[in-house]
């Protein structure tokens, strides 16, 4: 079938009519049915950022530290002994709402391609993961691709996946977040970028063949699902680890190499954006004979192969001379290998395919003139402050309740899956610390690594919830003893063109560009994902909390001082940072008294510091035998999360606060750790000299939490509440 | 002791191997490409974890007929030591060096987690640095690890002494119901099985990942210094 191009073509297609009128200004005549392909999804809001381009330049992406920030396929930074750590988060939400498994293993695979295409070796996963409502079959049917997805492919390129976080809310119900972050490790001396260079030089095709799935996913990831989604199921692509696997050790060969002059992994629109942006980063113009790509199934038109979203592909700029050798190391690994095109000097694409040229477009405009709008935007209104609660349940049964939580349960069961060992460098696996920490083998560096976001702030406070998000991030890897370094952030919001959802975007990017610049934390990758949204059945659109999660990376230069937050025997504990009782938003108001009102607790970005400061030195001068951030649930929610990852038991003071208990023990006050420490007078001496807070709130020993009420409770009865929520619900 | 690993396309615990025979050995074991042919002056041949050729068929199938395999079949048959843990012993069951087969887990999920293992045999060159009844921690890490053989092999391996190791608790106990300790439902509680003169040795958990204090214990560290001890010459 023959389609006609014109306007309602490009609308199918995901172009405004006055993008389309633009696209004919530039190309002076009618489009081929190619070029429009080409112009609609190099303009989707997923390639071109067009809503959130002008709010991303506000954050700060410069430190000392930063090799590259945004703009390459993932931000590097100097670790020191000559390495540098590469790394980036990105959503792969509407495939995995669609088709679970095939969503999530096809989003590893796709970050992994971003970080090794720089000449990294990846060294770790996380995955920050958002489902809707447990109680739902749909959900449990989601959360049972996702997982094996990640770890179908994930456990095969043999990656350890060490970290990550789970959200649950009703309002993921019809758009799960599958966010997946790698972090690699290259020379810093070593590092290969996507600018074309020198005309005449050969552009190189090497891995999967080329078939028919995912065309157009990267312009369904940019509109909302209506009740039509399951008929987008061809655009989900399918996924090969095995081949990733090959592709990986094949590229990190030729990369040893001195062949390569550029080379770009494809990704998002495939073959299209990859061409595109080697040619328009190197100003120079690139010419591709179709015939030449190894093609997966026969009759494929110019218009499927530049659109097709096939996985395990990568694009490369070779040194003409270095050919044969590039071509012996593919073909050892077993890959397709073929010279698809060369770079000319007419600052064109042009596409042939059968002797005819199916697309010729000029890059400067296709980059220059993309859309980028400045969407309409209201103001978020912060809630009131929350007036008096009443706490319903004794402490011990509010503390049970809380940590067999769908939000605070043990994540054992995901985690289980997924291989965290493998490569032999993984100092803390999952729960064991608040960050990830993977060793760089044969030196005493370590990576200490996070996902953090908590979306009801975000929703309630979108300034206060991005400031947060990225304080907590920070806080985690400082609780490892680990320097922060960057920041990836992965921005998943609803519909910009609704003034209320671009309200929440810009807050949120305010608010963790704040927290970036005081914490000298600069965001260095990162990926967009709006229109998460699904219409209802009555027409109306039901929009994801807003969700812009952090990942992060830190680094210890000596890692066997780097703790964990086992309790450890015979300590005291001390919490560290002040305390108001800040029940808006929190865990326990959810989950105890049912209600999501209230500001979220406010972000000291000036205590976050100072505190976090103080916790890292002492952790490096080795005062500190365990740490943990406090969180979601508060001070005797992290207590309890201690007890249970070592079996330690604590004896916990009764509080002199002139707070209520329940605030006191639950509440979610930011700039707050708790630590294990030999002499808790000299250690709060010198909080007090560097003007933070801490005071005594426990000893440890045995094998229970006793309560200030000398209520006990074994570690092995909070173990069994916390681990019951995940099998039972996946069991059902 | 010069060992070597041998490397397919997806083998990916190869460098966790070489780490752990490393810290024994004071030196790099050799790395040896599947289609490679010689293995002239290795004392032990080390099939890693992976997924030797995406492994999408059964387990170790298609690695089975590796041009190396040839060359391994030979060096066991003149008494050559050999070690297969995860996918290198799926790959040993698939090449009939090992009995039995290896199933997809009883779960049907990945496991990723520390078992125990109960030495059942303390007279081999991959155990005599334990005393029978001994227990230590071990990571798992695999999809199909369920061990299984037909009853008269199972009476054989029984009868002889071929298990090596079994899924216990960390007390050591092999219960009749063992759903806790053996997670992936391996017959008789199997984790490792021995060749009938002990010089192949087939294990589904990772000892090669516990070998080092900062990454959680040295419970894996006696079987690689067994090997060096037996492997002297």
């Amino acid at each position: 079938m023959k389609k006609t191009v014109d306007d309602s073509l490009a609308r199918e297609f995901g172009l405004t009519s006055e993008e389309y009128a633009r696209v004919v200004t530039i190309m002076g005549r009618m489009p081929s049915l190619t070029e429009l392909g080409v112009f609609s999804v190099m303009w989707s809001e997923h390639c071109s950022y067009k809503s959130s381009r002008k709010w991303l330049r506000t954050l700060p992406t410069k430190a000392p530290w930063v090799i590259h920030g945004p703009g390459e396929n993932a931000g590097v930074v100097d670790i020191g002994l000559g390495y540098a750590a590469i790394f980036k988060m990105e959503s792969h939400n509407h495939p995995s709402f669609i088709e679970p498994y095939q969503g999530a293993a096809t989003g590893v695979g796709g970050i992994l391609r971003d970080v090794f295409t720089m000449g990294a070796r990846p060294i770790a996963n996380l995955n920050a993961l958002r489902f809707g409502n447990p109680e739902t079959p749909r959900t449990r049917q989601i959360i049972d691709g996702v997982v094996r997805g990640i770890g179908g492919y994930g456990n095969c390129v043999g990656v350890p996946t060490v970290g990550g976080e789970i959200n649950f809310h009703p309002a993921y119900d019809g758009n799960p977040l599958v966010n997946a972050m790698t972090v690699g490790l290259a020379r810093k001396d070593r590092i290969f970028l996507s600018a074309a260079a020198g005309v005449g030089n050969p552009v190189v095709y090497v891995g999967s063949r080329t078939g028919r799935d995912g065309i157009h996913g990267a312009t369904m990831s940019s509109a909302e699902f209506d009740e039509n989604a399951m008929a987008k199921r061809p655009t989900v692509q399918v996924g090969d680890p095995f081949i990733e696997k090959l592709l990986i050790e094949a590229c990190l060969e030729l990369m040893a190499t001195d062949a390569i002059v550029a080379i770009q992994d494809m990704g998002a629109a495939g073959l299209t954006s990859s061409a595109v942006e080697m040619a328009g980063k190197g100003g120079v113009g690139i010419e591709l004979d179709l015939d030449a790509v190894p093609q997966r199934e026969p009759g494929m038109t110019a218009y499927e192969m530049m659109l097709s979203e096939s996985q395990e592909r990568m694009l490369m700029v070779l040194k003409p001379d270095r050919t044969e050798v590039a071509r012996k190391i593919f073909e050892k690994w077993e890959l397709d290998f073929a010279i698809i095109g060369h770079l000319t000097e007419t600052g064109h694409i042009v596409v042939k395919h059968k002797g005819q040229v199916e697309a010729d477009i000029p890059l400067d405009p296709l980059a220059d003139q993309a859309p980028i709008y400045d969407r309409p935007a209201t103001t978020p209104v912060v809630p009131e402050p929350l007036g008096p609660v009443h706490a319903p349940l004794s402490l011990d049964a509010t503390l049970i309740k809380l940590i067999g939580s769908p939000d605070l349960a043990s994540r054992a069961w995901v985690w289980n899956q997924y291989d965290s060992t493998v490569g032999g460098q993984t100092v803390r696996r999952p729960g064991a610390a608040d960050a990830a920490i993977v060793k760089i083998e044969d030196t005493s560096l370590a990576l200490a690594i996070t996902t953090d976001c908590t979306p009801r702030y975000c929703h309630a406070d979108p300034k206060t919830g991005g400031a947060q998000a990225v304080a907590e991030a920070w806080r985690n890897i400082t609780a490892t003893g680990a320097r922060p370094l960057a920041v990836t952030d992965n921005l998943n919001f609803g519909n910009p063109e609704k003034p209320e959802i671009m309200g929440q975007f810009i807050a949120a990017i305010e608010g963790m560009g704040d927290a970036c610049r005081a914490l000298d934390f600069p965001v260095v990758s990162g990926n967009v994902s709006l229109y998460n949204e699904t219409r209802q059945p009555d027409g109306s659109a039901m929009a994801i909390l807003p969700t812009p999660a952090i990942g992060a990376l830190g680094v210890l230069n000596d890692v066997e001082k780097a703790v964990g937050l086992g309790m450890q025997d015979g300590k005291a504990v001390v919490l560290v940072g002040e305390t108001h009782g800040e029940l808006g938003q929190s865990i326990w108001l959810r989950e105890i008294l049912g209600r999501e009102d209230g500001p979220p607790p406010p972000v000291d970005l000036v205590a976050e510091k100072r505190n976090g400061d103080f916790v890292r030195q002492e952790i490096l001068n080795g005062t500190v035998s365990a740490c943990h951030d406090l969180s979601d649930g508060g001070l005797m929610v992290a207590v309890a999360e201690m007890v249970m990852a070592s079996g330690v038991g604590c004896e916990l003071e009764s509080p002199d606060s002139g707070i209520r208990p329940e605030a006191f023990w639950f509440g979610e006050d930011q700039a707050r750790y708790l630590v294990c420490v030999d002499n808790a007078a000299d250690f709060c001496a010198r909080a007090e000299k560097a003007g933070v807070p801490a005071r005594l709130i426990g000893q440890s020993g045995g094998n229970d939490l006793i309560l200030p009420s000398g209520v006990t409770i074994s570690a092995a009865r909070l173990v069994v509440a916390h681990e019951a929520f995940f099998p039972a619900l996946m069991t059902r | 002791m010069k060992a070597a690993i041998v490397v397919f396309p997806g083998t990916n615990r190869e460098r966790d191997m070489a780490i752990a025979l490393r810290r024994v050995t004071g030196h790099e074991p050799r790395m040896v490409w599947h289609r490679e042919t010689d293995l002239t002056g290795i004392d032990l041949v080390v099939l890693a974890g992976g997924f030797s050729y995406g492994d999408y068929l059964r387990c170790g199938a298609m690695a089975a007929h590796s041009p190396i395999m040839t060359e391994i079949r030979s060096f066991a048959h003149k008494g050559g030591h050999i070690l297969g843990v995860c996918n290198g012993f799926q790959i040993l069951t698939e090449t009939g060096l090992l009995p039995g087969a290896l199933l997809r887990n009883a779960n049907l999920r990945f496991l990723s987690q520390d078992c125990h293992l109960r030495v059942e045999r303390a007279d081999t060159p991959f155990t005599h640095k334990w005393k029978k009844g001994d227990v230590f921690r071990t990571p798992m890490a695999h999809g199909d690890g369920n061990y299984t053989a037909d009853q008269s092999t199972l009476d054989r391996l029984e009868g002889e002494g071929l298990v090596a190791f079994r899924y216990a608790t960390a007390q050591g106990v092999v219960q009749a119901d063992d759903s806790a300790s053996n997670l992936n439902g391996s017959v008789n509680s199997i984790a490792g099985i021995l060749s009938e003169n002990s010089r192949i040795c087939g294990m589904m958990p990772h000892p090669e990942d516990l070998v080092d204090p900062l990454m959680g214990g040295v419970d894996g560290l006696p079987l690689f210094e067994g090997l060096v001890e037996a492997l002297v010459r």
